[in-house]
């Protein structure tokens, strides 16, 4: 009986921290391109400080395949996340890196009790989406919102060769 | 005359690397921005276009390749071609490795028995080597040195330390840290010390793809520094010249100084 009322302890301490924590939910599209040779891209997700230094990692979808060539050598053509920090990490990186994603809409959600913002301030940012796909292009995506912010907050931009919509809202 | 013509022609052509008017030295790496274990692949050559080998290869005898710890690197697959030298390195530490060709040396000319002779080699090997009593002998020295810089991974300081002997480049920007549309700070080092009022040249490369040279020509503050704005990416090539009396042989009068590098500059 004991272990029932432990449970029920933790569901409600989940449920207060749930009811208290700020919320970054961003959607985003990988369009369908009608190339000849396709690769699924290189996808950095982060969250950027007004000087462009990097306040918090969110993604990074890269080759993780073990049977396949070392999918790090390729990190480098993120090179704005390579530059603001990616060149700095050593891979993998729990909760954030990830094998690359198909062809689609991809959702990411982000609680501030989540360990990526956990150490993440108060105070304006950029959402930065990066795409870089192999005998592709290169695309990046910036999104200003204010974190955690009072109200309500949605942003959306629009890709136009690497990535589609990136939609990103904030929930204070 | 036309003997004297030649051996002038001869002369030049022995210290090209070294005159301020001569072909452009460079070194051309495949890549600045790496991982750790991967390769890089760099050519060496002397022309006048950047960065096309047309003219002669650089001789990489005196290729130094400095390796983020600060160890000293070995160069793989050396070729030297008609028109290019080329090595392979495997970037095997993380951090910013320094690929260096130095050319440090005497040259002489002197006339025995009636017969021009030309010497090139050490300062310890000038007293055996050249005859005391050498006739209208005139020495020079030089020190030159062509470089670049290729990063795996983080870049790091260790590699860029100046060996304060001629001319070098102490970078305040790291070298592997460079994009289109910012300035980068440079200070330059004549035997250690800051380089004051010292002429540099930087130049874009693809020139066969344009009218222009698109040379900025520049000059080091009192501290030896100088900021370089970088108007769109690619590889640039810089130069600078000097010459002193600081020779390391009583019998040299003049040293000729010439510190060249190339940089890539990337996109935003």
């Amino acid at each position: 009986m004991r272990w029932i009322a432990t449970l029920a302890g933790a569901v409600l301490l989940m449920g207060s921290a749930a009811a208290s924590a700020a919320e970054l939910n961003i959607k985003l599209q990988i369009p369908r391109l009608d190339v000849a040779e396709y690769h699924r891209p290189y996808i950095a997700v982060w969250v950027e400080n007004q000087d462009q230094s990097t306040a918090a990692q969110l993604a990074v979808w890269y080759q993780t395949d073990p049977k396949k060539e070392d999918g790090t050598q390729w990190l480098k053509d993120l090179r704005q996340w390579w530059r603001r920090g990616g060149r700095e990490l050593d891979m993998p990186i729990d909760g954030v890196t990830g094998a690359t994603r198909p062809v689609g809409e991809h959702a990411l959600s982000f609680r501030s009790t989540d360990q990526q913002l956990a150490r993440l301030a108060p105070g304006k940012y950029n959402l930065v989406v990066e795409a870089a796909r192999e005998v592709g292009g290169r695309e990046l995506l910036r999104l200003p919102f204010e974190w955690p912010g009072t109200q309500k907050q949605q942003a959306t931009a629009q890709g136009k060769t690497e990535l589609g919509a990136v939609t990103l809202n904030v929930v204070p | 005359m036309k003997t004297a013509l030649r051996v002038v022609a001869v002369a030049s052509a022995l210290l090209a690397p070294f005159a301020s008017h001569a072909h452009k030295m460079w070194l051309l790496p495949s890549a600045t921005v790496s991982t750790v274990d991967q390769w890089i692949t760099v050519d060496a050559a002397v022309s006048n276009d950047l960065f096309y080998f047309n003219h002669v290869p650089l001789r990489l005898d005196n290729l130094a390749i400095t390796a983020p710890d600060g160890t000293k690197v070995t160069a793989e697959n050396a070729h030297t071609g008609k028109y290019r030298s080329v090595f392979d390195v495997q970037l095997k530490q993380n951090g910013t490795y320094k690929v260096a060709l130095v050319n440090q040396g005497l040259f002489a000319s002197y006339e025995e028995n009636g017969a021009r002779k030309r010497w090139r080699g050490t300062a310890a090997r000038f007293a055996n080597e050249v005859p005391a009593d050498a006739k209208n002998l005139e020495v020079s020295e030089s020190v030159g040195r062509v470089e670049t810089f290729v990063t795996a991974g983080k870049p790091t300081e260790a590699a860029l330390k100046p060996a304060n002997v001629g001319l070098e480049l102490l970078p305040l920007s790291h070298p592997n840290d460079l994009y289109a549309g910012e300035t980068s700070k440079f200070r330059f080092l004549l035997d250690g010390k800051p380089a004051a009022n010292l002429q540099v040249v930087v130049q874009p490369g693809g020139t066969r793809y344009r009218n222009e040279q698109q040379e900025q020509q520049l000059k080091t503050d009192a501290n030896g520094e100088l900021s370089i704005d970088w108007p769109t990416p690619g590889m640039y090539w810089l130069e600078t010249t000097m010459q002193d009396q600081k020779t390391s042989l009583k019998q040299a009068k003049q040293r000729r100084l010439s510190y060249v590098a190339t940089f890539e500059v990337l996109p935003q």
